[in-house]
């Protein structure tokens, strides 16, 4: 585990930098929240959330954005991850807020943009001061310059140009009533830190994410599985493939890639030789453009 | 944008994974300078020479390159107001990794109106690299860099000597310049200093070796980040540990467990170690260390871990954990050089909020001591305020005492932030420097 020179590995490393980020926002900031989607990220996140006060529980809600397109297997794993950990589930509706008229449904049926709207709304209405994301600074070039602790004003807006400095591990998490901080624990992590640190402490995981036979439909180059959100369109071919999710989102817009890997292991050996990002590889909604992440973080978007 | 399916047992994707999962430590870098440097194009070299740029990303900055070959340099630009203006204005953080390290790179902008943003990339890194243009040599901007560098004390410092392509590879220019810096970096007290002679345009000497200029001897400026001995930075021998948060499950199954958790700021812990506790001064020992895999032996920097305590002691969250004969200075006089953030300058009487290690309090300015002019390092004792981007001399008197050592000797416990208590905004960074009055 430990060498007798005293180094830690960069797991270790990134772990322990996790848990301290964690504990300083249950330590200082009123009332926190942990944006849990079941995806993998997010299961790191949590997992990290459960060692930094253990063996106390957790001591904040989760909470799931649920835009109503999930991977049923997504959903499940959710709610049996909050039951073994006796944490509460806040979910915010995103077809709620769609009946109730609060949003409406964007013409591409993307419901990216429209969860923004609802995600402030649970904010305000729980008071929650923090909000623990999964999101990594590797994922794409807008996130890469956020901070650890991520000042957002009254409207849930970041300003990128001007974020407060962040000196070392002294973060401050001070606001006014009405303003939030986001805080992104797994910053300094990259994908492939993510899945080895879910082999090396044997986390559970969605079966979404491994390498199994699906029915596949073929759409700008990209495959997508067929399922409840994703009915085969006129003229599109439906065949057999050995595919996988490198990430969940909504179940209508997030592709699968060729895969053979069928255990965690293998993913690894996957994500260590592929040459492509997994936003790129996997998501529609992300190629509006170039500046498409940073636009939609300054409204709020995660 | 699909890719051919990866033969997971193929000998490529196998190596690939022993060497993703080989066990490697982490080394933090910052760099600074501004585009005219190369410091754009010398992160894109590192990053796609360790083969840490996708295709997608590749493909994008191809299409968006105007000249005849691929401009690394737009790959780390990230907003776009940087790419629109062509600079960059705050720190974006990048990985890659070789079989031997993984590097996570901050890459800090070099105008002096985005200090701040610098100091926050700087904050971290066990290296920092400051580019000099071989052709313009070292220039006021390169002097902040290696100033702002050996204020945070970031242990190493590299200075890349770039586009000597453009002064045909000249020893005498590399040299002249080498040892300008040498000078200046001797009156700053930088442990250890590097100079690399390199055209990250070409590739020269950033990756591997160039044999375009056979007088240089030294490594290549990856092989020298990989190599580069960090293990002994840190203070292993002054046993520090602020208490963060209070772990009390009142469960039945852990009806007495209470627990101190927090992350080891220096020195190493060891169940059964004689402890005391500040600012109560009660000394217990310790009991059992939880960490995230369960209960350890012993515990060293930085460890996020969980203390449990033989004695049942009052101990809250900004108490500090150290050994009864290696206690830090309990003091509520600060004595500090602090780097000012804010428009709104510093002055003295005003009132601060100050936070150290887990530890918060209010503060006065008692005085200005003197400025320091970052160029000349010339000390003003007339000056009457620090403005935005300001270093200076300044000495505070806090509410409550805090638990400080010298920053050169412990980086944990002789630093600190400066809040603003009206706008809630980070407005200066402290460290404690050494023979303080």
């Amino acid at each position: 585990m430990t060498t007798p020179d005293y180094r830690l590995t960069q797991l270790e490393t990134l772990e322990a930098e996790s848990i301290h980020v964690i504990r300083e926002v249950a330590a200082e900031l009123e009332r926190p929240v942990l944006l849990f989607s079941g995806g993998k990220d997010s299961i790191v996140m949590l997992e990290l959330a459960r060692k930094a006060f253990a063996p106390a529980r957790i001591p904040f809600p989760v909470m799931h954005v649920d835009t109503g397109l999930n991977f049923p297997d997504v959903l499940e794993f959710r709610d049996k991850r909050v039951a073994e950990l006796g944490v509460q589930l806040v979910v915010a509706s995103v077809p709620d807020a769609i009946a109730r008229g609060v949003v409406k449904e964007e013409p591409n049926g993307s419901r990216n943009r429209i969860q923004t709207p609802v995600l402030l709304d649970a904010v305000e209405e729980h008071g929650f001061t923090a909000l623990f994301g999964g999101a990594r600074r590797d994922e794409d070039k807008a996130r890469a310059k956020e901070r650890v602790f991520s000042f957002r004003d009254e409207f849930g807006q970041w300003d990128p140009k001007n974020q407060r400095p962040e000196l070392w591990d002294l973060y401050n998490g001070r606001i006014h009533l009405g303003e939030s901080i986001r805080v992104f624990p797994l910053s300094n992590w990259t994908e492939l830190d993510v899945w080895q640190y879910i082999a090396r402490e044997g986390i559970a995981i969605p079966p979404l994410y491994l390498a199994q036979e699906r029915e596949v439909v073929e759409r700008q180059g990209m495959l997508y599985a067929v399922n409840e959100f994703v009915r085969p369109r006129e003229g599109e071919r439906v065949f057999r493939e050995s595919v996988r999710y490198r990430t969940v989102g909504d179940a209508n817009l997030t592709a699968a890639v060729r895969s053979r890997a069928t255990t965690v292991e293998e993913v690894i050996a996957e994500v260590a030789v592929t040459r492509m990002t997994e936003r790129g590889a996997t998501r529609g909604d992300d190629k509006v453009s170039d500046a498409a992440m940073e636009d939609r973080k300054k409204e709020g978007y995660f | 944008m699909s890719e051919p399916v990866v033969d997971v047992h193929s000998p490529a994707a196998e190596q690939a994974a022993e060497i993703a999962t080989a066990r490697k430590d982490i080394l933090r870098i910052a760099t600074a300078g501004s585009v005219d440097d190369g410091k754009s194009t010398l992160i894109g070299r590192l990053l796609y020479d360790s083969k840490a740029v996708f295709e997608d990303q590749y493909e994008a900055i191809e299409r968006a390159s105007k000249g005849d070959f691929v401009d690394l340099a737009l790959l780390t630009d990230g907003l776009r107001a940087e790419r629109e203006q062509g600079i960059t204005i705050d720190v974006a953080y990048r990985y890659f990794s070789t079989p031997r390290r993984t590097f996570i790179l901050a890459d800090t902008p070099g105008h002096v109106q985005y200090t701040r943003n610098m100091v926050t990339g700087a904050s971290t890194a066990d290296l920092a690299i400051v580019l000099v243009d071989a052709r313009k040599g070292m220039l006021e901007q390169s002097r902040r860099h290696a100033f702002l560098a050996s204020l945070l004390r970031v242990p190493h410092l590299v200075v890349a000597v770039n586009k000597m392509d453009l002064v045909d590879w000249s020893q005498e220019t590399f040299e002249a310049i080498a040892d300008e810096f040498s000078a200046f970096a001797a009156r700053l007290d930088v442990p250890d200093l590097t100079v690399v002679p390199i055209s990250a345009l070409h590739g020269d000497n950033v990756v591997t070796r160039s044999d375009r200029a056979p007088w240089y001897q030294g490594p290549s400026l990856l092989h020298h980040l990989e190599h580069v001995h960090v293990a002994s930075d840190r203070n292993l021998v002054d046993a520090r540990f602020p208490v963060q948060y209070v772990v009390r499950p009142q469960s039945d199954a852990h009806h007495d467990y209470r627990g101190y958790a927090g992350t080891v700021a220096s020195g190493v812990l060891r169940v059964g170690d004689e402890v005391q506790v500040l600012p109560s001064g009660l000394t217990t020992s310790i009991a059992a260390i939880d960490g995230p895999r369960g209960p350890v032996q012993e515990v060293f920097p930085p460890m996020a871990v969980t203390l449990r305590l033989a004695d049942d002691l009052d101990v809250s969250r900004g108490d500090l954990v150290c050994r009864p004969a290696n206690a830090p200075q309990a003091t509520q006089d600060l004595d500090a050089l602090v780097c000012w953030m804010a428009e709104e300058p510093l002055r003295p009487r005003q009132r601060l909020a100050v936070k150290h290690t887990t530890r918060s309090v209010r503060a006065v300015v008692k005085e200005l001591v003197y400025r320091l002019d970052v160029n000349t390092l010339h000390r003003d004792q007339e000056a009457t305020e620090l403005g935005l981007n300001d270093i200076g001399r300044v000495r505070l008197r806090t509410t409550q005492p805090l638990f400080v050592d010298d920053y050169n000797r412990n980086r944990v416990t002789g630093r600190f932030i400066l809040v603003d208590e009206a706008t809630n905004a980070t407005v200066g960074a402290g460290m404690l420097p050494p023979h303080r009055g």
